[in-house]
């Protein structure tokens, strides 16, 4: 279902709140959904409801759109090196093509607050906009192998790549926790709707992080707004990504 | 037990896929040749969904350390036990030491192997399969490898021995349906018809994660970006050299690319069989028309396996 066709955190809020809405009824034969920044994929059985069936029941739910409740929202914390050559490897450059200086680009970086409006492509890979004074051109030759963790800006978004993969990013800085970890009871750190806010560390803290992602001591801050409420049918698992990380250390 | 002598280029553990994970980027995986894998399974009195392997263009080698049953499937790809040939699409016996070799396949390019009673490896996300992107599921959500040792499911092998009828062969070009949208109105009429009245080339780059082809041009009428959104099992995406890509079942979750038509779920198996440098002709249906035809496509695959070999109760030494 295609809701428009912009990206708009508007419209984002109404494609998630038709997916939460969907989710609640419990519509027969409807299997899993993919919401995006405009639309929202909904599979279905067909041998359970007919597509003539189920368009008109998304239609009803689509007219509640505008007076439906989202799940609770969740602000999550990125520790993120910037300065460090090695691991914000474009910093310097990417400053420079916007005419800032490299401080001055970390702190609009991170003094922003970024909506996740979903995840996807990668598993855990967030689809995040930049402020407008960090849209930058992607670069002309794509890296081959970017490191999971690594933060690109591009076109008009914020990137932070899940898995190790190519890319056509500015890499300005990297986060040491994983936002896809097969081995977690849990993979997948970040969740449509969630606020992202990267929070500048030095090289020495991020290797501190990095050791206790490693051993999985790490607890990442997230600040849940009515986290008991939380709709379990949201998430694969029971509670938030962080909550069930850290249960399980 | 099962121990493996030689894993073959990409062998991996599948069952019937993962569920409700695409909203965190992570596929379904599972068989890309469901019919195929079910069949297998059925033959070796399982439930269809028993995790087993598939194999993609050359088998593995493998022995078995106490009697069971297995089925091959898929691909025509030669199978011997201790050397000597065997057949497909049937119930194999094994007993304990027996070494089976799956080969490269003549036709076709994914080869399944059930096991009776199915491979016990560890469930996650709800899953057996193995999805290596995300090095997920399976065997350490890889292929497998020389010396890797794999438990079966205790259940007595099936006595009797069924047989399957196997797909017809498709040495000549193989007729996929499709159904067309969801962003056909980005391409032009001509673009259109170029997609549904031409012949396409299936290229190596066949994967579980889509499969390339080759072919005239298909023509976009406004970009051939869209701001990203879902993709479906079966997406056909055309990207701006206006060749298709058809998303298979570890697809990348989202894409900003146009998507044409969907190939309809039933059609993907044959799809996927279709040998790198052999082509494929597109066919639109309506949505109506692919669930009727999904709907027969279900009861003739039941009509497909004879004397399904259920376990019978056996007395053990």
């Amino acid at each position: 279902m295609q809701l428009g066709d912009e990206i708009s955190l508007e419209l984002n809020t109404r494609v998630r709140a038709l997916e939460y809405l969907i989710q609640q009824k419990g519509l027969p034969g409807v299997v899993e959904m993919v919401p995006s920044y405009r639309a929202l994929l909904v599979y279905y059985d067909p041998g359970v409801v007919g597509y003539d069936a189920l368009c008109a029941a998304l239609a009803e739910l689509m007219s509640q759109v505008e007076h439906a409740s989202l799940p609770p929202a969740r602000t999550v914390e990125l520790p993120c090196c910037y300065d460090d050559p090695e691991l914000g490897f474009d910093l310097e450059a990417a400053a420079t093509r916007l005419g800032l200086g490299a401080r001055e680009l970390v702190a609009l970086h991170a003094g922003f607050a970024y909506h996740v409006f979903f995840i996807g492509f990668t598993p855990g890979l967030p689809y995040m906009m930049l402020p407008e004074r960090l849209r930058i051109p992607r670069l002309d030759t794509p890296r081959t192998n970017l490191p999971p963790g690594s933060v690109g800006l591009g076109g008009g978004q914020c990137c932070i790549y899940s898995v190790e993969s190519p890319g056509g990013y500015w890499i300005v800085g990297r986060t040491p926790l994983r936002l896809y970890d097969p081995e977690a009871s849990d993979p997948v750190l970040l969740r449509p709707g969630d606020t992202v806010r990267f929070r500048p560390v030095d090289r020495a803290e991020f290797d501190r992080i990095a050791a206790a992602v490693q051993a999985r001591s790490f607890r990442p801050v997230i600040q849940s707004e009515g986290a008991s409420t939380a709709p379990s049918d949201t998430s694969p698992r029971k509670g938030c990504a962080g909550e069930a990380r850290a249960r399980t250390s | 037990m099962i121990r493996v002598l030689d894993g073959g280029p990409l062998t991996t553990v599948q069952d019937l896929g993962r569920a409700g994970h695409l909203r965190y980027g992570i596929p379904p995986s599972g068989p890309v040749d469901r019919d195929a894998f079910v069949i297998a399974n059925r033959l070796c009195g399982n439930e269809d969904g028993a995790a087993g392997l598939e194999c993609t263009y050359m088998g593995p080698r493998f022995s078995v350390e106490r009697a069971c049953a297995v089925a091959v499937t898929g691909a025509q790809a030669p199978v011997t036990v201790n050397g000597q040939p065997a057949d497909r699409w049937t119930t194999i016996p094994l007993a304990a030491g027996d070494q089976v070799r799956v080969g490269v396949p003549r036709v076709g390019v994914f080869t399944y192997i059930a096991f009776s009673g199915g491979l016990d490896v560890p469930v996650v996300l709800g899953s057996r399969s193995t999805y290596v992107r995300g090095r997920l599921g399976g065997v350490e959500g890889r292929g497998l490898r020389k010396d890797d040792v794999l438990q079966l499911f205790d259940r007595p092998a099936p006595q009797a021995r069924a047989v399957a009828t196997p797909p017809p062969d498709t040495e000549a070009e193989t007729v996929v349906r499709v159904v067309l949208g969801p962003q056909a109105d980005r391409f032009t009429e001509d673009g259109v018809r170029t997609f549904l009245e031409s012949t396409y080339e299936m290229l190596p780059q066949l994967d579980r994660m889509g499969a390339r082809l080759k072919g005239p041009r298909i023509a976009h009428a406004q970009g051939h970006d869209i701001i990203s959104d879902g993709t479906a099992l079966g997406s056909v995406q055309v990207p701006g050299d206006g060749s298709p890509i058809v998303l298979l079942v570890d697809r990348q979750s989202t894409g900003g690319y146009t998507k044409l038509a969907t190939v309809c779920s039933f059609d993907i198996g044959r799809l996927v069989q279709v040998k790198p440098g052999r082509t494929v002709r597109f066919t639109a249906v309506s949505v109506a028309e692919a669930h009727r035809l999904g709907a027969a496509h279900r009861t003739s695959l039941d009509t497909r396996v004879v004397g399904r070999g259920q376990p019978e109760r056996q007395e053990r030494p």
